[in-house]
């Protein structure tokens, strides 16, 4: 795998998507660095969670879907014909809107992806669940537990959870999709916190709906706005500085 | 590991085969199926096959009293069932909703519609050819079908009336309308398609049933023609069940060519319910 | 509300009270004509006895031949219909592309709408001989082939509502386990699946009912010799083909010969009653847990 400085770890050129005839993404380019938080913001149906979930490509599966342009990852084409899709979502973990734990215990949900990838070996298991579950800052909280039901648990654990069984099969990029919208704020505190020591193993990339959150979380913030990328710059600048005026104006609340 | 994706993904495409494969076994023994009885049975379909009486000779053999028969017990059927049917759907789902004893009144429909058809035979054989003195008629046969199929029919009328909106019938109240000047003028006419759809259903479903009539007795050597509800009765069901129990190929042949009869009754009914289902889910879209 | 009104719900009522009627006279039926005949066989005989003959000089009424015969040919049909009409179901669910699913649905369908007594004749007639040329040893009636046949008609059955529980299964689930790289078959069997396990249970538990009360399958194909036996190529008797067999007969009214299509009925009704009502159960909890 290519990994020198000169690569971007995503570099997306030119990308359109289309949903039969709607034309959802137009014509966005960027580029997004190793170990660094981007937010997607915008406000709902401007194409910031269709354009994260290119990246693992979970749109795939969607009737009518259509894209053109190229989505480089370590220099890799990933909707290359030779990709396959399976290996890429290992690659790339991505987290949801709501915890959407398997109805399994909390032992299993985190083991899941290795499971299908036929490691049954204890030990294996074990030090993986171990070291995603403190990863997710939330060992302490379920270490006596694990075969209890995941769905038995909080709202916040839940999400924690969710991210321990992303964290398991060891991907470089996480891609999160509004992970706290669903959750109360000392969840969502300590979710951000979390994003914060992740930063250091892996490039996250997050859609929020919430501008406090991108300000506090993200290196660099995308603004979209129907199916464009209207900005994207540091997030310090994009909060202090927008050079857009569509920018500045969503920022402070006139329209969202 | 990337091997094990390969296995993987491989394991997932050969399921596609799997899926597809099942899918296609189903049709592929019914189309097995037709192909094996219209083989043997469509030469037998002639004038004299439909014209004639039943007799000890298969070739002089034919299916016009069961037929007729047949024809008898699903007007009868329909003329008590769809009536009480629809009654009973109309009173459940628009006036009795919240009080117990509807409560009661669906949770034994839902237990009635698991009963196994011959247990109504053995009840019609008491209540109706005993006790109610019917004898083998076509009244008896036919109340015990109507019964049989009365489950079918009131939670396909609960159906299409729950996709009636409500704004509807708030639309008629306002207006002034009483309860069942609403139910009457406007809910029943707008679910009209899907209680009739379901009601068709529920007839083809009677005219295959053979092991409740069997019970009451209905399986009889008769040579003429039933003139009233009280007279005696065979229908195609029965006759098959007749000629399949005789040991000569002459009856055989002749079953199977009742038997494309008795399916091509069924498939038109299914045919025409399936056919109004579509045009009034197009219809209505609320 | 005026008089016209009142009168109106009253027949409506009066109509669907039919229902309960119903009820109270397959129970009344049943009751009465077997007390009857549980007057004169101690329950004990009924219940343990292992032989069902009551038309010969030595008499047994004991059900349990009946009973193996019925459970056998059911089994036999959920050995058939289940493993197909799961993988219908998860193929139509998560492989199908929309347009087949909704043309091949109604279909299927077809295959419920066919008489039994059409099955009848398919098994006896073309399963039958077919499974001979496999089976030398295979008698002319038997357990397998009507089972397969009702196995066949009860696929529809088991995919449709086995699809419904499958596609009930939160898109939440689905996109976690695609999201960590899972493939279709790892998604469907490894998550939809177990989560929609009541449902499919249910579908089960409701075509095992549908096969112990299918009678003119059985009474076509399977025979009439009542056998405790799990052995499939032999003839047996199920309750409902006795019931036949007695209903044909000259059986005289009140004795103990007709009385004992009552008894075998009562234990036919309990049987497709506690199945159906197991069923319901199942159903209900997992609706709750979903909501």
């Amino acid at each position: 795998m290519v990994t020198d400085m000169t690569t971007h770890k995503l570099d997306a050129q030119n990308v359109n998507v289309y949903y039969d005839q709607a034309h959802v993404i137009r014509d966005v380019s960027l580029t997004i660095e190793a170990n660094t938080v981007t937010a997607f913001i915008g406000p709902s149906g401007c194409g910031k969670s269709t354009f994260l979930r290119l990246i693992n490509r979970m749109n795939d599966y969607i009737d009518g879907f259509r894209k053109t342009g190229t989505i480089l990852i370590d220099g890799e084409d990933i909707y290359d014909k030779k990709v396959r899709v399976e290996e890429l979502r290992k690659k790339i973990g991505m987290v949801f809107q709501k915890p959407n734990p398997f109805p399994k215990s909390i032992y299993e949900n985190v083991i899941y992806g290795l499971r299908i990838q036929g490691i049954n070996k204890k030990s294996i298991l074990d030090e993986t669940v171990e070291r995603s579950l403190r990863r997710a800052a939330i060992w302490d909280e379920v270490k006596d537990n694990l075969n209890k039901s995941a769905l038995s648990l909080s709202g916040g654990q839940q999400q924690r959870i969710c991210i321990a069984r992303t964290l398991a099969v060891e991907p470089s990029i996480v891609l999160m999709d509004e992970p706290a919208s669903a959750l109360d704020p000392i969840s969502t505190a300590k979710i951000e916190e979390l994003i914060h020591e992740l930063k250091s193993q892996y490039t996250i990339i997050i859609v929020t709906h919430n501008m406090q959150q991108a300000g506090r979380v993200s290196d660099k913030v995308a603004f979209f706005y129907i199916g464009e990328l209207i900005e994207y710059s540091a997030t310090k600048e994009i909060f202090i500085n927008p050079k857009k005026e569509l920018t500045q104006n969503y920022i402070t609340g006139r329209f969202g | 590991m990337s091997k094990r994706i390969d296995i993987n993904r491989i394991k997932d495409n050969l399921f596609r085969y799997v899926g597809i494969g099942c899918t296609l076994f189903g049709l592929l023994m019914l189309g097995f199926f037709l192909y094996s009885v219209l083989r043997e049975g469509l030469p037998r379909l002639n004038a004299q096959f439909f014209s004639s009486l039943p007799s000890r000779k298969p070739e002089e053999a034919g299916i016009l009293i069961p037929l007729f028969g047949t024809i008898w017990v699903m007007v009868l059927t329909s003329l008590i069932s769809i009536p009480l049917g629809v009654a009973s759907g109309i009173y459940l789902e628009e006036y009795g909703k919240k009080n117990r004893l509807a409560s009661l009144i669906e949770i034994n429909i839902t237990n009635l519609a698991g009963v196994p058809s011959i247990i109504y035979g053995l009840l019609a054989l008491e209540i109706f050819v005993r006790i109610l003195g019917l004898g083998k008629s076509l009244l008896s046969g036919s109340l015990t079908l109507a019964l049989l199929i009365l489950p079918i029919i009131i939670v396909a009328t609960r159906e299409a009336l729950k996709a009636v909106p409500k704004t509807i019938r708030e639309a008629s109240f306002a207006l002034g309308a009483t309860k069942w000047q609403t139910t009457w003028f406007q809910v029943l006419p707008a679910s009209a398609g899907g209680i009739v759809t379901g009601v068709i259903l529920a007839i083809s479903r009677a005219i295959g049933e053979t092991a409740p009539l069997i019970v009451i007795g209905a399986m009889l050597y008769i040579t003429t023609l039933p003139s009233s509800p009280m007279d005696d009765f065979s229908v195609l069901p029965i006759q098959i069940f007749n000629w399949l129990s005789r040991p000569q190929k002459g009856f055989i042949i002749n079953a199977t060519a009742a038997i494309i009869v008795l399916l091509a009754i069924t498939f038109i009914l299914n045919g025409i319910a399936i056919y109004l289902r579509n045009r009034w889910q197009k219809k209505v879209k609320w | 509300m005026s008089v016209k009104e009142k009168i109106i719900e009253g027949v409506l009522l009066l109509c669907a009270a039919v229902s309960i009627l119903t009820t109270i006279g397959i129970l009344w039926v049943l009751i009465s004509e077997s007390s009857v005949f549980f007057a004169r066989v101690p329950l004990s005989e009924f219940l343990f006895d292992t032989q069902w003959t009551p038309f010969f000089a030595d008499k047994h009424f004991g059900i349990l031949p009946l009973v193996t015969g019925t459970l056998l040919t059911s089994f036999i049909a959920i050995a058939v219909a289940l493993p197909i009409g799961l993988s219908i179901a998860v193929y139509l669910n998560e492989y199908a592309p929309k347009s087949f699913r909704s043309t091949i649905k109604p279909v299927l369908e077809i295959l419920a709408a066919i008489p039994t007594v059409v099955y009848g004749f398919f098994a006896l007639m073309v399963i039958t001989p077919f499974l001979q040329q496999i089976f030398p040893q295979m008698a002319g009636f038997n357990a397998l082939s009507p089972g397969i046949v009702m196995g066949i008609m009860i696929i529809p059955m088991i995919s449709s509502l086995s699809e419904d529980a499958l596609y009930a299964v939160p898109t939440s689930l689905r996109e976690a386990s695609y999201g960590i790289g899972a493939t279709r078959f790892q998604t469907s069997f490894k998550v939809l699946v177990p989560a929609a396990s009541s449902g499919i249970i249910v579908s089960v538990i409701l075509g095992i009912s549908r096969a112990v009360g299918e009678t003119m399958i059985v009474a076509i194909a399977a025979g009439q010799q009542p056998r405790l036996t799990l052995n499939p190529l032999v003839p047996v008797e199920t309750i409902t083909t006795y019931i036949v067999q007695v209903s044909l007969g000259d059986v005289v009214q009140g004795s103990i010969e007709y009385q004992t299509i009552f008894a075998a009925g009562i234990a036919l009704f309990a049987l497709t009653f506690i199945l159906n009502n197991v069923s319901f159960y199942i159903k209900k909890k997992f609706q709750e847990k979903y909501e």
